[in-house]
């Protein structure tokens, strides 16, 4: 078993795991942050994705230990207080949720984006999110809210 | 709307109500009957009424601090009876939609869909369903609290009004708010009849509405199956054979116990179960053991095995006739030209992203199921066999689902989560891996087709032959018995075609196999529909006609098929001129109580790439309660059969199913997402589907569009098998 230690979110948390335990069950089942989500185990679907130092990565790939004193981001500390962030708003705006399940990890791709290309064109938003799938066929508005969002940014200035 | 009748509110009769009753803490229990044999709505245990609060019956509570809130009896999947069914009990209570709560109902009786018999969520019926007895319900809540408030003010009810959650006497000018008038209401009797209001009326139903989910699902706080946690939880992993029927022969559990975290390893009905704290040592654990598995007499059985005897079958099996109109055998032989073709579709998997769970806790005689379930009456009782208890001291917790599809509406995994959670002596949440979910799913049947038609010296179609061979679900899972030849869901979408033609002929050879068989969404609509309407482009090329122009004048006027066909072309542009290299194609199925035409735009590069540019939906579902989710829906299942259509096939070799994760069974990707226009006929006809309706037409449109841009007809499902690839 291996002591880590992650700050989530601004938050520290440790835990006690055995060292090739997936980053995405430590946020889940020690932390209880249930808002990343487990599809696929192999990196192949993109409902766990969260920022590692501020890059999106797949959590169920990723092993606890790389995560150990780095600044980790999850679906949960993407709003500002009770500010959303300007996807959280747009996703609700546009509608896009259905079943809801993928869409933490469709948020947390998109954020990452946003972050290095603050306009990105169509095929920018397809290519950064054509590893998150979504089973109830949101993409069409995911593209819309991404587009909202990141007007919504360069509004604000 | 059918609710309206001339220009008088519709009234509902007394023997709509039958049963008022007294709640713990003072407040009125209404009995509401539900149509089709649904049972006397009491609520009472299940649902309990605070003090001063006022729960006229099972969808309503009304407390003291002016919160609405309505129970969700239907299970929330993405097609948004969270946001709906409030709309309708909204509606005709006058509530105020912007501070209406909801919450997940327990299983209980009063909650039965009556075109389902228990209460699930299925077939496309939650609005079906609802639509009169909830706006009943609401009706009868808003009666009682004007009676009380009329009382309080010793004036006619008559000439008070309500709005908004208040109770105005215009004349006096007094109001209250039905929190102030709750525990008033509570004391009333029931209303014998209630008025409920005229379509013109309605300021909610028919007017696009925010989902109410939506908030909670951006943020990480919507609480799915696997989201459960309980004190002393733990987690458990079921290995299960990997080889279809197979059963537990022995297991060696000792390395597997030594995993840290593994709690312990016990056989259960489906397979043996590793129960840990958490996933990952579950994981662990699962991987340190040695199970022996007598794989039985599947051992040997493959996909080509099961399409040769289907194909040998469509000559020398049992058919029965669907549908028989004319002569169609006499027609063929009479015909100037005939067409022929074989038609495959493959097994389906329905890649819920949440893959199966449930947590189940046995404790103080009681045993609390969380499920993602499409089927709460189904869940109870499961549930109470497994723990022993009886079907009341069940209590199912539905939580958000993440996906279902038809799924959810199967109890394998409730079952998995009892048996743990009585094994461990703490409750478990049991999680499928994605690939038990794949492996282990309960598939879309896969289907052989000999169709044949001919056409006579004028050049009409004058006969229209379909035999089906495939496996059924209703037979395979004791619906209907050995001795019945048809399941009305292996031939719906190709008994029902709607075309106007002299003689058709459809039957039907039941060809079960050992590969598990369940609903998959629109169920035989989903491939009866593309087999059909794709080969009616190959009869329409025969008979050298335009496929839109001949579907429709097989129509008659008023049908609603052709209203939905003439619709989707028109906003397509149907014969319009396109990009070079892009093509359309036409379909239109009924299903599920609604009618869907859609237009594919479609490309197919030299090395056979295919990309779908544009959808345009054409969808007449009736009266619309919130066109902003049927939109949605038409989207969702646009895409659902869009990627099944593309790439999606289940096959077995060795007895065991080949496709495990999202990199072997490949789903629709953002990058393969074409436009897709929604446009939805005004109607006042009876509420129809719209969470299935979408899926049936998009497959045969996008391969009538491939055989418009190569003169390539598509015969099988996926494209891949039909020598194309998605692009």
């Amino acid at each position: 078993m291996t002591a880590v230690s992650l700050t989530v979110n601004g938050e520290t948390y440790k835990a006690d795991v055995a060292s090739d335990t997936p980053l995405l069950w430590v946020l889940r089942d020690n932390f209880g942050l249930t808002g990343t989500k487990y599809g696929c185990g192999i990196a192949q679907c993109g409902a766990c994705t969260v920022h590692l130092d501020g890059q999106p990565v797949r959590s169920c790939t990723t092993p606890v230990t790389q995560a150990d004193g780095r600044e980790v981001a999850t679906v949960e500390g993407l709003a500002s207080g009770e500010d959303l962030h300007p996807l959280q708003a747009a996703w609700i705006a546009e509608n896009v949720p259905q079943c809801g399940f993928c869409q933490s990890g469709q948020l947390m791709s998109a954020a990452a984006l946003l972050a290095r290309n603050p306009r990105p064109s169509d095929g920018d938003i397809d290519a950064a999110l054509s590893g998150n799938l979504c089973r109830c066929g949101t993409y069409q508005r995911i593209r819309r809210a991404v587009r909202r969002a990141a007007e919504d940014l360069q509004e604000k200035g | 709307m059918t609710v309206a009748s001339g220009n008088r509110p519709t009234r509902t009769s007394r023997r709509t109500f039958l049963k008022a009753s007294a709640l713990a803490g003072g407040g009125l229990l209404l009995g509401l009957r539900l149509p089709g044999g649904g049972r006397y709505a009491e609520a009472a245990g299940t649902v309990p009424a605070a003090d001063g609060e006022f729960a006229p019956n099972a969808w309503i509570r009304i407390d003291a601090d002016d919160r609405v809130t309505v129970l969700v009896d239907r299970s929330e999947m993405g097609q948004g009876v969270m946001t709906a069914l409030p709309m309708l009990v909204a509606e005709e209570l006058e509530a105020d939609w912007e501070r209406v709560a909801t919450e997940f109902a327990p299983a209980d009786s009063a909650y039965t869909n009556s075109l389902l018999g228990r209460q699930a969520t299925g077939g496309s019926t939650a609005i079906r369903n609802a639509w009169k007895p909830l706006r009943e319900a609401g009706a009868a809540a808003r009666e009682m609290l004007v009676a009380a408030a009329a009382e309080r003010w010793g004036v006619k009810a008559a000439d008070c009004e309500a709005a908004n959650q208040v109770v105005r006497h215009p004349a006096s000018g007094r109001s209250a708010t039905y929190g102030e008038l709750a525990a008033a209401a509570a004391e009333r009797e029931v209303p014998e009849a209630v008025f409920l209001k005229q379509p013109k009326d309605f300021r909610l139903l028919g007017t696009p509405r925010d989902r109410l989910d939506a908030p909670a699902k951006v943020d990480g706080s919507a609480r799915f199956g696997m989201d459960v946690q309980l004190d002393g939880l733990l987690t458990a992993q079921v290995v299960r054979c990997p080889v279809l029927g197979g059963q537990l022969r022995s297991f060696d559990a000792s390395e597997a116990e030594r995993v840290p975290g593994v709690k312990k390893v016990a056989a259960i009905d489906s397979g043996v179960a590793v129960i840990a704290e958490g996933f990952w040592p579950a994981q662990k654990g699962r991987e340190a053991l040695r199970v022996e598995w007598d794989y039985g007499d599947n051992a040997g059985l493959t996909s080509a095995a099961i399409e040769d005897r289907f194909r040998k079958l469509a000559d020398g099996g049992d058919a029965a006739s669907a549908r028989d109109e004319g002569d169609a055998a006499a027609a063929l032989e009479k015909a100037a030209t005939t067409v022929e073709a074989e038609y495959e579709v493959p097994f389906l998997a329905h890649a819920c992203m949440e893959p199966m769970n449930c947590t189940a806790r046995i404790a103080d005689g009681r045993c609390d199921v969380w499920a993602p379930t499409q089927d709460q009456t189904s869940t109870q009782k499961v549930a109470a066999r497994i723990s022993g208890l009886p079907t009341d001291k069940v209590h199912v917790h539905t939580t958000f689902l993440g996906g279902g599809f038809g799924r959810r509406s199967h109890t394998d995994f409730v079952a998995d989560a009892v048996a743990c959670a009585k094994a461990a002596g703490a409750p478990v949440k049991v999680m499928w891996t994605r690939e038990d979910t794949t492996r282990h799913d309960r598939y879309r049947p896969a289907t052989y087709n000999r169709l044949h038609a001919g056409i006579d010296g004028d050049g009409r179609v004058s006969a229209w032959r379909h035999r089906i061979v495939g496996p059924s679900i209703m037979a395979q899972n004791g619906m209907i018995g050995p001795d019945q030849k048809i399941d009305h869901s292996s031939v719906e979408g190709a008994a029902n075609i709607p075309y106007g033609l002299p003689n058709i002929g459809v039957d039907y050879v039941m060809a079960n196999t050992p590969v598990p068989l369940w609903w998959w969404r629109s169920v035989g609509s989903s491939q009866n529909g593309f087999i059909r309407e794709a080969f009616f482009d190959e009869v329409a090329a025969a008979a050298g006609e335009d496929p839109y122009q001949l579907r429709r004048r097989l129509l008659a006027k008023g049908d609603r098929h052709r209203g939905v066909l003439e619709r989707a072309a028109k906003e397509a542009g149907w014969g319009g001129s396109l990009p070079e290299g892009r093509a359309r194609g036409i379909a239109v199925v009924h299903s599920f109580g609604s009618y869907c035409a859609e237009v594919a735009e479609v490309s197919v590069s030299k090395g056979r790439e295919v990309r779908v540019h544009r959808v345009d939906v054409a969808i007449d579902c009736g009266a619309v309660v919130n066109p902003e989710i049927v939109t949605e829906q038409m989207e969702s299942a646009v895409v659902y059969g869009l990627s099944a259509a593309m790439g999606e096939a289940v096959t077995v070799d060795r007895g065991q199913v080949e496709q495990g994760n999202f990199d072997a069974y490949q789903i629709l990707r953002i990058d393969q997402m074409p436009e897709v226009h929604v446009h939805i006929i005004d109607s006042s006809e009876d509420a129809g589907g719209v969470g299935e309706p979408g899926t049936p037409p998009i497959a045969p449109a996008v391969a009538n569009a491939i055989r418009a841009a190569t003169g390539e007809p598509v015969r099988r499902l996926p494209l891949t098998r039909a020598g194309f690839r998605p692009a």
